[in-house]
């Protein structure tokens, strides 16, 4: 199933629709990361509000999602975690260290447009 | 009855006559089922024992338990009819039947086999002894199954209704003390009063990151001055805490942790560089404010934007 | 008397859990049927909404170690009961190539891990029993539980 991008100004959404395989989420990484270089967006917010559950890949791959648009000169957000599945990924072990997050599309654009990091990056 | 001498072959000939009569009475009941059933809904219906149930109900329920009560007394078990008067005794409690209605059936089912033993076996005492030697036993059994089923039910829904009180009492205490109070929009307070176990560790958690998503959240400031003993245990509790948060778009200010904790965690090992904290909750109350406002930064749309109060 | 529509049916859900659920895993795809099925059963056994969360993400860990180094094998999901402590038993098994050094790969130190390795002592965090059998040559089965609160919990 295709995930939908869509740009808002010098941002694009991607809104996950449902459960992704590892395959459809690796494409999502590199349609992401191409279109942010061919865009030269300056952000990007990646909505996982629908995902049950987030495993050790999945959150490896929004990792190197963040850091390759990074390396494009964008931001990138996620946000939509839900309390079961971020409670169940700490209980796993496995973080989103480096990468920022906000509550969901709004919190994420905010954060984009106030350039603020987001809750991933806040401690000291 | 054959008269015989030895004591085996005697107690053969008694196992084979009982194992005769049973054979007898259980064709007999099969034999009169319909006209003996009709007498016993009649009966119960005269002593107004089936009041509540439709006349299928009636009919079902009535020809179950005959034909189950026949079985036992054909099989010599009763497992039948134990199953049967659990499923009875839930049913039976659920639906408000009272005990009257239930014991009082079985007893007039009981009085209906009876009563025709004695129709039949009126001309032959002896047969009708051995008759009712056969059949008491099983009809008592039954009956005390029943009743038995009857009272496990009731106390054990007297057990379940007390522990639902003692469940529900539970989780108020619970509420009440950790409560997570949002100080102005977007900021959040959790003061945590009490020892964490794993439990309350996430009890807690959980209670946080749903109040993160329905204030919409951006910062936290979690209060551990109430909290005895921060071992290292309690100390990634905490950090778990901290980091789901994150996971939600929330800062976490942690105040409360004392100086000297802090140090003898950092010397057991326990990271805590990545955990903003602050002496007491009127400063993190006040870096909450500072970080709900949002700051300027280097790009330049946000370089006039006033940061917000 | 009594009426008795439904009666097995209606008692506790144990009439109608099935006894046991296979998954063969041999794709990524796989992986998401395992812990979709692994959450219904879990629904059915009445775990809260939080542990159907946990006990998905273990699965999905699990399976994922089955097609990351067996590349096939199967994930296998019951029920179980202990007294009166109803739970749900995962079990993963392949004829993979096995772990050589079974507590290295649970080695987990308090802090949150860095590198996420085989994803174990993860899952084991998860659950609330945990075993794991491995031959070097012949596979692996990992054996893990969970049980459902009972009242006054």
């Amino acid at each position: 199933m295709e995930v939908p991008i869509l740009r808002q100004g010098n941002y694009l959404i991607a809104t996950i629709q449902a459960t992704l395989s590892d395959a459809a989420l690796l494409k999502l990484r590199d349609e992401l990361v191409e279109r942010v270089g061919k865009s030269r967006a300056r952000g990007v917010v990646l909505d996982v509000t629908v995902l049950d559950v987030m495993d050790s890949f999945t959150t490896r791959t929004l990792r190197a999602i963040a850091h390759m648009t990074k390396l494009r000169g964008a931001r990138t957000i996620i946000v939509g975690i839900q309390p079961e599945v971020a409670f169940a990924m700490t209980q796993l072990g496995i973080t989103l260290e480096g990468v920022e997050t906000a509550l969901d599309l709004d919190g994420g654009l905010a954060a984009l447009r106030h350039g603020t990091k987001g809750g991933g990056d806040r401690a000291r | 009855m054959r008269e015989k001498t030895e004591g085996l072959a005697a107690a053969q000939s008694t196992g084979e006559a009982a194992r005769g009569m049973v054979r007898e009475l259980v064709t007999h009941f099969r034999e009169k089922r319909d006209a003996l059933r009709r007498q016993w809904v009649e009966q119960m219906t005269a002593k107004g024992l089936l009041a509540g149930l439709t006349p299928q109900e009636t009919e079902t329920e009535s020809i179950v338990i005959y034909d189950t009560c026949v079985g036992c007394l054909e099989t010599g078990q009763y497992d039948g009819a134990q199953a049967y008067a659990t499923r009875m005794a839930e049913r039976g409690i659920l639906q408000g039947m009272t005990t009257d209605q239930i014991i009082g059936g079985l007893l007039t089912l009981r009085d209906v086999y009876g009563r025709s033993l004695f129709e039949r076996y009126q001309r032959e005492m002896a047969r009708l002894s051995a008759a009712l030697d056969v059949y008491e036993p099983v009809a008592n059994r039954i009956l005390s199954i029943v009743a038995m089923a009857f009272i496990e039910e009731r106390e054990k829904v007297v057990r379940e209704e007390r522990e639902k009180v003692v469940r529900l009492q539970q989780e108020v205490i619970r509420e009440l003390s950790t409560p997570v109070l949002q100080l102005r929009e977007g900021v959040l307070i959790l003061p945590i009063i009490g020892g964490i176990d794993t439990q309350r560790a996430r009890q807690l958690t959980e209670g946080l990151l749903r109040a993160i998503r329905a204030n919409r959240a951006r910062v936290v400031v979690m209060d551990i001055t109430g909290v005895p003993g921060v071992d290292s245990k309690v100390a990634n509790h905490l950090l778990q805490t901290v980091q789901a948060a994150r996971l939600m778009g929330a800062s976490v200010i942690v105040t409360g942790l004392s100086a000297e904790v802090a140090q003898t965690l950092v010397a057991i090992g326990v990271d805590l560089s990545k955990l903003n904290t602050l002496s007491d909750l009127q400063s993190g109350i006040e870096e909450a404010d500072r970080l709900v406002g949002y700051s300027v930064t280097k790009t330049s749309e946000t370089a006039a934007r006033n940061p917000r109060t | 008397m009594g009426a008795s529509r439904r009666c097995a049916t209606e008692q506790r859900g144990a009439a109608t859990v099935p006894d046991e659920i296979r998954v063969p895993i041999d794709s990524d795809a796989d992986i998401v049927a395992a812990r979709q099925r692994g959450r219904a059963l879990a629904a059915e056994l009445g775990f809260s909404s939080g542990d159907l969360t946990l006990i998905a993400t273990a699965i999905s860990e699990v399976a994922r170690n089955i097609v990351a180094y067996a590349k096939r094998g199967e994930i296998l999901l019951s029920p179980t009961n202990q007294g009166s402590k109803q739970g749900i038993v995962v079990v993963a098994r392949d004829e993979g190539p096995g772990i050589p050094n079974i507590a290295l790969a649970m080695r987990d130190g308090y802090s949150t891990s860095r590198g996420l390795g085989l994803g174990l002592p993860g899952a084991r965090r998860l659950m609330d029993e945990f075993d794991i059998v491995s031959q070097v040559g012949e596979g692996t089965t990992i054996v893990m539980k969970k049980w459902a609160p009972q009242h006054g919990q």
